[in-house]
């Protein structure tokens, strides 16, 4: 007994120690956290329930057999943040360079399968360097195991990917597939492959950073949704993050006690929407000042600035924000943006937490970049993801609701629970400019005519009562009330029921 | 008295005068131009008249629409508030043909103190100080040292095409009028190509003191003591107080006396400035005379007991004064802060755009805020970049200073820049509190211009108490989420480390039902005030001192706003902190080979392509804000080594528009 337990201590102290001081010291010499320090960051002081600590690897080959060290490069278990379950892994980059064995999978593979068994969020911290070679197709096998469970659990508990170091490769495809990446600037990057191979089959000079750094992936490609500036702060606001979340997809989402009153009235409002409905205003503003305590955890605020995403809550209940931002191409629908939303509607609707949208959108941004980039698809993306989504759906439009973009955002005719318009909006097929001279194509050229037919169909179209006589919205609310309104139309919602129908899945425009 | 009046004015002097008549039940017309029709002058106002496009030369400035307002609203008398058409001749006699009341002097006094070289002689006639000097052109050494004797030393000689300090020279004796006569000459010719010099009297350490006067229709002259108004950056005054903690009573007197002389040689009635230079020696000149409302009045209104907006009514509907210069009673102290709508850390460059946020100290006896804008209102390029006055009294200058610090801590302005840290720090300043006051004040204290440095915290442990405060309550509330596992709910420590740039602080934040208890080391503060996570301002006290904090978030930052200064402060754990001490320190990236938007705006045009060579001076880019366009200039000569914003693109401000090739390439 008393045996069992020295090596007991010596087998913790052993993998404790990963990779051996000379590895860690060389990690932290890198400005990065090791593997157990990040989770010791991440989770709830003390929480933190180990497993696998005494796995090793069962590779023969090159030697193998002759290197094995405890916990086999990832450190997985449970824990708490906020008191609240959630599940990790951490890849320890001192320890075979955090390379992916058939053991070190199994690993991720156990934790995954037991966070879905009590419905509680996965979050996984890479820091590896790629598949363990010496295992070959073994470690391949690793790789697609967990890519399933990444398929499995989606959309049944939240995860997210913080990537701290190296995951190129085949590795990619596990983070790719969470709801969520996050990176650290400097010392991550991702991509398929590396500037070695780049240079050898396109001739392209590229640095690590430039192709597949977080400033790169959290601006160029979208593919993160946040990049921080070291360890620490990823870790510390990833906390906060997960805050927002439910813990799986049969909960509602948390709930956290807040003194701001659900009827705070924000008078400067009435005048954030310019009497020059060219000029471009910042969306965020109305944001900022409609939900708790100011507080937007804003998603991917580096892409397609075009549409702002993120997470708020009101009167401490979780809620997703869609918006059109008139700071950027006036707030237009593209591709990057059409996309950028979809995958935030789908993510709040898998996970029942109720959207708010605010639109202002001029339409869908014209040009062959966009064509022939698909932009019909793309477009198609947003709109069949609101017409699926069965949260409840709270639209208010600010100025501009144009044409097929109109009703994409979040319109009634897609199931919207509650349509507000401010009476600054303008629900129309197009501009009253382009209206006009399709309309009275016979008059271009007269400008006073024209000037005239523009003036009677903005009478007629640029304000909010066409689609209030058709039902399409549901109220006309003045700015100042707006949190007011939506704080009591979610309230009214929180029992919503909707389902669609039974299907096996439905076919989004991938 | 009148029933209905018109301001002829926008922006916080036009509400200020609303706010007048409104007490003395008139009745008010506003005026406005298409950039302020949502304007708070033309809410607050009874009736509210259009007068034209944005810029004011096409609004408030012209006189026929102003009096087409006045016809159509039928108002007895106009108001010109300060600047626009308030010292200008051809309004009043305007106004006169059309028997409406000018609510100021007469069109005489306006005149004649409009014109610099005839006020200066009704001036000496009547017997007031003058700034000695010979405007002729010197023709060498000798007349120099002539003239320089007859005005008395110090002397200044000046080139005629003089600026930028060049061709400048004092003298303090004969011989150095000799030399200064020769340098002032060869340096006037090498820099202007033009030698002509001329001497006049130079005034050591000025101070810029002015003298209040009132006068009604009837004869009576009265004086309400001064305003020092040395404080000054560029001629714009900054910071007015009054008394003037420099005069004695016998200045302050022969000071009143003389204005008064004055304003009787020019049948002054209302409201007027006389204003003086004071030397070192308490020598005073006068400089002009100002025939309105000055921006600084309330100043003298708090010290006066007055109202001045009401006397100016009551004398221009008739009335005699209805007090003596026996009567007027100077009693405590008052300071008035300008603040403006620019960037104190970007040399003073004006700031536009929405205030998204601003809410003003709150109003008592001891402090006044002046303000024409609002939440959520516009500050316009088209006028004047004053947000609003602060005033704050007290029964001394120190008090009133201190009261000027807090109100100035609980300003809370958003969405535009401003220059209150710069404002603190000048109250703040040793050297304003012993009152050693000089127009000379800004530039030689902040020769560089005004940087972050130049408004440390000088007690940066009380910021990190209150951040400990916030976080601790944040932190608390966090651990209130639902859904935590039953018996291993979350129970937050109390320890924490501070890091504010490379200083840490461990302490241990304790709250209690007041606030929270705060030990850093062996220091203790204790935190009190109800703050609630997500308000903007941490109101209450930290040691049984009253402290009013600004709060920003940024990610896991906490920006405090105290006094002028700001620190960005991270709360970790212990164990968090250990860890930071890890993170690589990130040198800023080096912007200065790019070239970055000044401000938001519209990138019209990029005159260069990559690869191109430019010369200083050379246009780069045009950004238009708010309808002008910014035409951007290469600093140095280089070569562009690409494009990163293409025309079109709405750009933020600090965003990269082109970058040039580095010297090592």
């Amino acid at each position: 007994m008393q045996n069992i337990i020295r090596q007991l201590e010596e087998k913790r102290e052993g993998a404790r120690m990963g990779g051996g001081q000379r590895r860690i010291d060389a990690q932290h010499g890198k400005g990065k956290l090791t593997a157990r320090e990040r989770i010791e960051l991440l989770l709830d002081e003390g929480s933190f329930e180990e497993w696998d600590m005494f796995v090793e690897h069962d590779s023969h080959d090159f030697g193998m057999d002759k290197q094995k060290i405890p916990g086999d490069g990832v450190v997985t278990g449970y824990g708490t943040v906020n008191g609240r379950l959630i599940f990790v892994f951490s890849q320890d980059f001192t320890v075979f360079g955090g390379s992916l064995s058939a053991a070190h999978a199994r690993k991720i593979c156990k934790i995954m399968d037991q966070a879905m068994k009590v419905g509680a969020p996965v979050i996984g911290l890479n820091d590896s360097g790629g598949a363990r070679i010496q295992e070959g197709v073994a470690s391949l096998a690793g790789y697609a195991d967990v890519f399933q469970r990444n398929v499995m659990a989606s959309g049944v508990v939240p995860q997210i990917s913080l990537i701290m170091g190296p995951c190129a490769g085949g590795a990619v495809y596990s983070p790719a597939m969470t709801d969520f990446i996050f990176m650290v600037k400097d010392s991550s990057y991702m991509f398929v492959t590396g500037p070695d191979v780049v240079k050898t089959v396109t001739h392209e000079e590229v640095t690590l950073e430039e192709l597949g750094g977080a400033e790169t992936h959290s601006s160029v490609s979208g593919v993160s949704d946040l990049a921080f500036e070291n360890d620490v702060e990823a870790l510390v606001e990833l906390r906060r993050f997960i805050d927002f979340l439910p813990a799986n997809n049969r909960e509602a989402p948390p709930q956290r006690p807040t003194d701001d009153p659900g009827d705070r009235m924000e008078i400067s409002l009435d005048t954030l929407v310019p009497r020059d409905t060219h000029k471009p205003y910042d969306m965020k503003e109305l944001i900022e000042k409609v939900v708790d305590e100011g507080d937007f955890f804003e998603v991917a605020p580096k892409y397609a600035g075009n549409i702002l995403t993120g997470f708020a809550r009101m009167q401490g209940s979780t809620i997703g924000i869609v918006a059109n931002q008139p700071m950027v191409l006036a707030g237009c629908l593209d591709i990057d943006s059409s996309r950028k939303a979809a995958r935030f509607v789908r993510f709040c609707d898998c996970f029942n937490i109720p959207i708010l949208t605010l639109v202002d959108v001029p339409g869908f941004l014209p040009g062959t970049a966009q064509e022939y980039g698909g932009i019909i698809q793309h477009g198609a993306k947003l709109l069949y993801a609101y017409a699926e989504a069965t949260v409840p759906k709270i639209t208010v439009i600010t100025r501009k609701a144009y044409g097929g973009a109109y009703d994409v955002m979040a319109s009634k005719h897609l199931r919207g629970d509650v349509n507000y318009a401010w009476p600054t909006a303008e629900i129309a097929v197009m501009g009253p400019k382009g209206a006009v001279e399709i309309i009275f194509r016979a008059d271009i050229g007269d400008q006073k005519k024209i000037d005239e037919r523009t003036e009677e169909y903005r009478e007629k179209f640029a304000n909010p009562f066409v689609a209030g006589s058709l039902g399409f919205i549901d109220d006309v609310i003045m700015p100042h009330n707006t949190r007011k309104r939506v704080c009591r139309a979610l309230a009214m919602l929180k029992d919503k029921e909707l389902e669609n129908p039974w299907k096996k899945h439905g076919n989004i425009p991938l | 008295m009148f029933s209905k009046i018109l301001i002829a004015n926008r922006g916080e002097i036009a509400c200020r005068v609303i706010r007048t008549a409104r007490r003395m039940g008139i009745a008010t017309v506003a005026v406005y131009s298409d950039a302020d029709a949502g304007a708070l002058h033309v809410e607050m106002a009874d009736e509210a008249v259009r007068v034209g496009p944005a810029p004011s030369a096409e609004s408030y400035l012209v006189i026929d629409n102003i009096m087409k307002a006045i016809r159509d609203t039928g108002a007895e008398a106009v108001h010109p508030g300060y600047g626009f058409l308030s010292e200008n001749a051809t309004f009043a006699k305007a106004l006169e043909k059309k028997k409406v009341a000018f609510i100021g002097p007469g069109i005489k006094a306006i005149a004649v103190m409009g014109d610099k070289i005839e006020s200066k002689k009704l001036a000496q006639e009547a017997g007031v100080n003058t700034v000695p000097g010979h405007l002729g052109i010197l023709k060498d050494g000798k007349e120099a040292v002539k003239i320089a004797r007859e005005i008395g030393y110090p002397v200044m000689i000046k080139a005629s095409a003089g600026g930028g300090g060049k061709g400048m020279r004092i003298a303090r004796n004969d011989a150095e009028a000799e030399e200064g006569f020769r340098s002032a000459v060869s340096e006037a010719k090498s820099s202007f190509a033009d030698d002509r010099v001329f001497v006049e009297k130079y005034i050591e350490e000025p101070r810029h003191i002015e003298i209040q006067v009132l006068a009604d229709g009837h004869g009576n002259v009265v004086h309400l003591g001064e305003r020092e108004c040395s404080i000054q950056r560029r001629h714009q005054k900054v910071i007015e107080e009054a008394p003037s903690p420099f005069l004695d009573e016998a200045t302050r007197a022969e000071m009143g006396a003389q204005a008064v002389v004055l304003a009787k040689a020019v049948d002054y009635r209302s409201a007027g400035t006389v204003e003086f230079i004071v030397d070192r020696d308490r020598k005073f000149y006068f400089l002009e005379m100002n025939t309105r409302l000055q921006v600084e009045h309330p100043v003298t209104e708090y010290i006066t007991g007055l109202d001045l907006v009401e006397q100016m009514i009551r004398v221009a509907a008739g009335e005699k004064l209805s007090f003596g210069q026996k009567d007027v009673k100077l009693e405590g102290w008052a300071v008035e802060a300008r603040i403006y709508a620019e960037d104190p850390f970007r040399n003073f460059m004006p700031s536009i755009g929405r205030l998204s946020r601003y809410r003003p100290p709150e109003e008592n006896g001891d402090v006044r805020v002046d303000t024409g804008v609002y939440e959520g209102g516009e500050i316009s390029m088209y006028y004047d970049p004053m947000i609003a006055k602060l005033i704050a009294g007290g029964r001394t200058r120190d008090e009133a200073v201190q009261r000027m610090r807090g109100a100035l801590d609980a300003y809370y302005i958003r969405g535009v820049s401003h220059n209150i840290p710069f404002l603190a720090a000048l109250m703040a300043h040793p050297r304003f509190a012993e009152g050693r006051l000089s127009t000379g004040f800004i530039d030689e204290e902040y020769p560089e211009g005004f940087r972050t440095q130049d408004a440390l915290h000088d007690d940066p442990r009380l910021l990190v108490a209150v951040a400990a405060t916030l976080h601790r309550v944040v932190e608390q509330r966090a651990a209130a989420i639902s859904g935590q596992m039953q018996g291993h709910e979350r129970h937050p420590g109390d320890a924490y480390v501070a890091l504010m740039g490379a200083e840490e602080y461990p302490l241990t934040a304790a709250l209690n039902a007041h606030g929270a208890d705060i030990a850093i080391g062996d220091h203790t503060y204790a935190v009190r005030g109800d703050w609630r996570p997500g308000e903007p301002m941490f109101q209450g006290e930290v040691n049984a001192r009253p402290v009013c904090i600004q709060i920003d978030r940024d990610g896991i930052v906490w920006r405090l706003t105290h006094a002028g200064s700001q620190a960005d402060i991270k709360l970790l754990t212990e164990r968090g902190a250990e860890m930071h001490r890890m993170m690589p320190e990130k040198a800023a990236p080096d912007l200065s080979r790019y070239l970055l938007s000044p401000m938001p705006g519209l990138l019209v045009k990029v005159s260069v392509e990559a690869g191109e060579e430019v010369k200083a001076g050379q246009e780069l880019a045009v950004v238009e804000a708010m309808k002008m366009e910014n035409i951007l200039r290469a600093e140095r000569d280089g070569t562009v080594a690409g494009i990163h914003a293409e025309a079109g693109a709405s750009l933020a401000v600090d965003e990269k528009i082109l970058e040039f090739e580095t010297a090592d390439g």
